[in-house]
């Protein structure tokens, strides 16, 4: 099945859709597609581990998000993952699905967070499920690569 | 930690993603025409495209008559979405047909609320046959004519031929 195909467009049809017309600012745009991806992937955690084992711990989790969730979702693992061990992971991907076909070199780079937005909901949207409350923020350093940080709240 | 079926969640996330998209649709327009309107739009968009992803991947070869397109378009939907729909109902002028789909992927964890009923839920799909076809110098109308949400046997969509654009040959090939 070639759904892959299908999902990047709609994607891009999401992204293409929230910053039409001129009304929208960029916050309330990108609190858009955060919110797709969130209630995306908390639905989408609970079908994918269903089957699962209970997961041991937090590190666990995230290492679950960067290999399993990852290849589901973009066909590849995440390349690297850091800890700081106080809630804090950086998950680097060095060629990003949502960014690969765009054109590398500074002329776009400005667009580029538009396509990690529906991304860092998503995964917010699984940790949320899987009982972690965290924030999910992204960053671009060079095209086709980025980083998404996740600050683990606690108490 | 291995999901019982990785190619079966795949699937499902697109179908989570497209929910998420008609739900924001949903909020952001006050009436349902708006958003059907708005999703057969985005299905064009992604038929303007997606016929290139079809050509190369399936190497469909040329239609000689409708009859041969819409065999393609079966083959789109068994290679993009996982189902077989069957191709029926032609009209007797050989220039409408259906293509009947048992179960809807798209549809396939969605219950329509009562102020919903309006809705053409899976309407991206019409638009993405249009959009396809259009590239491919068909101009074609694709509507729904049954849906299982609104409590229809089957899902069922219309096609009909409207004419060949001969116009959007590029000069010097035909």
């Amino acid at each position: 099945m070639a759904e892959e195909a299908v999902f990047d467009l709609v994607h891009m049809e999401a992204v293409s859709y929230v910053f039409q017309g001129e009304k929208i600012s960029e916050d309330e745009a990108v609190a858009k597609l955060e919110h797709m991806g969130f209630a995306t992937g908390y639905r989408l955690v609970e079908r994918l581990t269903r089957e699962s084992g209970r997961f041991k711990d937090e590190l666990d989790i995230m290492k679950y998000i960067c290999k399993d969730l990852w290849v589901t979702v973009y066909k590849k693992q995440i390349d690297n993952l850091r800890t700081n061990h106080q809630g804090v992971y950086v998950l680097h991907d060095n060629r990003f699905r949502f960014l690969s076909r765009m054109a590398a070199g500074k002329q776009y780079l400005q667009y580029a967070p538009r396509y990690l937005a529906f991304t860092c909901g998503l995964v917010r949207g699984c940790l949320a499920n899987l009982g972690i409350t965290c924030v999910v923020t992204a960053e671009v350093t060079q095209l086709p690569a980025c980083k998404f940080q996740i600050q683990v709240q606690r108490g | 930690l291995r999901p019982a079926d990785p190619k079966k969640v795949s699937g499902e996330l697109f179908t989570l993603t497209y929910g998420s998209l008609v739900a924001q649709l949903l909020k952001d327009y006050e009436n349902v025409d708006d958003v059907n309107r708005q999703l057969e739009r985005m299905g064009y968009n992604i038929g303007m495209r997606l016929i290139e992803d079809f050509l190369a991947r399936a190497n469909p070869g040329r239609c000689y008559d409708l009859r041969d397109t819409a065999d393609k378009i079966q083959q789109a939907f068994k290679l993009y979405l996982g189902v077989s729909p069957s191709i029926g109902s032609w009209n007797p002028g050989g220039d409408e047909f259906s293509v009947v789909l048992e179960t809807n992927p798209l549809a396939e964890f969605v219950e329509l609320p009562d102020h919903c009923l309006g809705l053409r839920y899976s309407n991206i799909l019409a638009g993405i046959i249009r959009g396809a076809c259009e590239m491919v110098q068909m101009e074609v109308m694709a509507w729904f004519i049954a849906d299982q949400l609104k409590g229809d046997n089957v899902t069922e969509i219309r096609i009909k031929f409207v004419k060949r654009l001969e116009d959007a040959i590029p000069a010097g090939e035909d």
